[in-house]
């Protein structure tokens, strides 16, 4: 028997709240291969970031657990590298020192000095940010700043890199020109890659699996699409095809049709207006039939 | 580059703006002190009270060249004593003047750095341990509530008595009146540093400290690269507040206590009830208030030395 590469294995997270025990996600299950690259794609709230936090370690589930290469996460660690949706560098170091910081921590006693700097700066080559080495990021753009980050997170090592809207906060020009960085990276280094987003495009031009989620609470999985559009892509020939536009048609249908916003959804459907408003102290049953009309 | 209209607009509200008001400030001043007549003569108008001003300088010009003359004088008398018999003992006097305006300055400025300082020493670290850790914050909070309105002058009794009874040697470096004045300084400085640090380290962003964690950072690196450059504006904040207290403080403590210092000197001033008097205790009130104006600028500058942020509206 193989074993999987990451193992999202039945993952139920709760939050204890005033109003009693919140669940927001309920038996996620999922297996990642090596060098996938997996989009987690969903209305806002349903649970996209808990997702990847559990991943990252950075919050533990109720049930079910996450296993990488045979050991169980349970703490945050490098080999789970995190870009944050808003760049999240330290503002009072350099780009280079922030991605230094990483290395330093990461590689403390592998690798030499001399190692450490070209490791540092290749990473910053890697992102086309080695001329602004020397700034802080008060004193660069968004895009660069997410640049940066994505570095920071590469120089790691990660055996996954895990990404929380990583272009969400930049213009629609910069997003395509860090979309197609990303796509080099990845085709270079191979990594495994879960990122969320909330563009379709973006969904269906960079991943291998689209992962849909159902509108919260207890959110799950509700359709994986697999994208079966041959590497490198290209995005302005892709717009034409027509292969692209049914995959994008796919996810659109479940964002749109099957998977309403909770907002519109309220004045159809009052049954689910309690479902999607207030936390529920205990697995409804009541819930579950809702969640699974919207579903099916 | 020229000086146009708008150039000269920027100067005048930059210089003459505070310089109008100034003068206005010291019309009314003039114009009402001759009109309020005290025990001690009227009131001592801006012109009375620059002349005392340089009174108390020379005062200390003077105090200055006796006591040089006075080593002087008793140097000669051992030399003199050594060449007629080299075994002679020789007695080495300090000067026993009656301290001037400027060494009361002197005295009160160490006096609130040594407070200043001690308590900074103290109530950084601790700030940045209670704003780490939620444990820590709880167990210290009541402590600090607790302390924290406490005027300091109700501690210089209790403290006046304590050192008294421990600080007992034959031999002492210090005055007990210094470390007394110091102690108490350092008392209320401990409370706005400990709390704003407290507050700084425990508001470092959410994404940071998860970056922190999934680099598992060590303990010392996490404080060091994270807390602390971030805590930097509110720490500032805290010891900006703490000086300007801790020098109140001083002044009324040694106004009390009769511990050597500025307090001391506007005390015995009071006490003296000359017709001088009231032109002296003004020209000390205003040095007072330029001391701490000087302290709060002095503590600015350094933040703007220290601060990563180079660009932040400091005021
Ligand atoms: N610490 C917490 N305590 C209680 N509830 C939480 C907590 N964190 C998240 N939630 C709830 O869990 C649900 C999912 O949150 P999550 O941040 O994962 O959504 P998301 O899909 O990432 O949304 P967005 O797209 O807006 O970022 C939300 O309803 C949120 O209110
Ligand atoms: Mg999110």
């Amino acid at each position: 028997m193989t074993i999987e590469h990451l193992n999202i294995d039945h993952v139920t997270v709760e939050f204890p709240t005033p109003g009693g025990t919140f669940r927001a996600l309920d038996d996620i299950d999922l297996v990642i291969e090596k060098g996938e690259f997996v989009s987690l794609i969903g209305h806002s709230g349903c649970g996209k970031s808990t997702v990847l936090n559990v991943v990252a370690g950075l919050l533990q589930a109720s049930r079910g657990g996450v296993v990488l290469d045979g050991t169980e996460v349970d703490e945050p660690g490098p080999d789970r590298a995190v870009v944050f949706q808003h760049h999240s560098l330290l503002p009072w170091l350099t780009a280079y020192q922030n991605v230094e910081l990483a290395v330093k921590t990461v590689f403390r006693g592998a690798k030499s000095k001399a190692e450490m700097r070209d490791w540092i700066e290749h990473n910053l080559r890697l992102v086309h940010m080695e001329h602004a080495r020397d700034k802080r990021p008060g004193e660069i753009s968004g895009g660069m700043k997410q640049r940066v980050g994505i570095a920071r997170a590469l120089a790691m090592q990660p055996k996954v890199l895990l990404m929380d809207e990583p272009f969400g906060a930049l213009d629609a020009l910069t997003r395509a020109h860090m979309q197609d960085s990303l796509m080099e990276i990845h085709a270079e280094l191979g990594n495994t890659v879960i990122m969320i987003t909330h563009d379709v495009d973006e969904a269906v031009l960079l991943s291998d699996r689209i992962v849909m989620m159902t509108n919260g609470p207890a959110a799950t999985i509700g359709q994986i699409l697999a994208i079966g559009l041959e590497r490198p892509r290209e995005r302005v020939s892709l717009a034409a095809s027509a292969q692209y536009n049914h995959y994008r048609a796919e996810v659109l249908k479940f964002l749109y049709e099957r998977q309403r916003r909770p907002g519109e959804a309220k004045a159809e459907a009052p049954a689910e207006k309690t479902a999607g408003e207030s936390p529920l102290p205990q697995k409804s049953p009541d819930l579950k039939v809702v969640r699974d009309k919207a579903v099916a | 580059m020229t000086f146009g209209t708008a150039g000269i607009a920027e100067f005048g509200k930059a210089l003459l703006i505070p310089l109008l008001a100034f003068l206005l400030f010291l019309g009314i001043w003039e114009f009402s002190a001759a009109r309020i007549q005290t025990s001690l003569g009227a009131v001592p108008g801006p012109v009375e009270v620059w002349k005392q001003a340089v009174n108390l300088v020379d005062e200390h010009r003077e105090e200055r060249a006796r006591q040089a003359a006075f080593y002087e004088r008793q140097d000669k008398r051992n030399a003199e004593a050594l060449a007629q018999d080299p075994s002679a003992e020789v007695h080495i006097r300090p000067y026993t003047g009656k301290p001037t305006f400027v060494d009361q300055i002197l005295t009160s400025l160490v006096t609130v750095f040594t407070g200043f300082l001690i308590a900074s020493l103290i109530a950084v670290p601790i700030g940045i341990v209670s704003g780490l850790s939620q444990t820590m914050y709880r167990a210290i909070n009541p402590i600090v509530q607790i302390f924290k309105p406490v005027s300091p002058l109700a501690w210089l009794p209790i403290v006046t008595i304590i050192v008294s009874a421990v600080y007992v040697t034959d031999d002492p470096m210090f005055a007990k009146s210094y470390i007394t004045s110091a102690i108490t300084v350092t008392l209320c400085c401990l409370w706005p540093t400990l709390i704003n640090t407290a507050v700084g380290v425990a508001s470092l962003d959410k994404d940071l400290v998860n970056v922190g964690k999934v680099l598992r950072l060590g303990w010392f690196t996490r404080v060091w690269k994270l807390a602390l450059p971030a805590a930097i504006p509110m720490i500032f904040t805290g010891l900006r507040l703490s000086l300007g207290i801790g020098w109140m403080v001083l002044i009324a403590a040694e106004m009390l206590a009769q511990n050597p210092g500025l307090g001391k000197f506007v005390w015995d001033e009071f006490q003296n009830g000359s017709s001088n008097s009231l032109g002296r205790i003004m020209v000390a009130v205003f040095v007072i208030g330029l001391i701490g104006f000087l302290l709060d600028l002095g503590m600015l500058l350094l933040q703007k030395k220290v601060s990563w942020d180079k660009e932040a509206v400091l005021r």
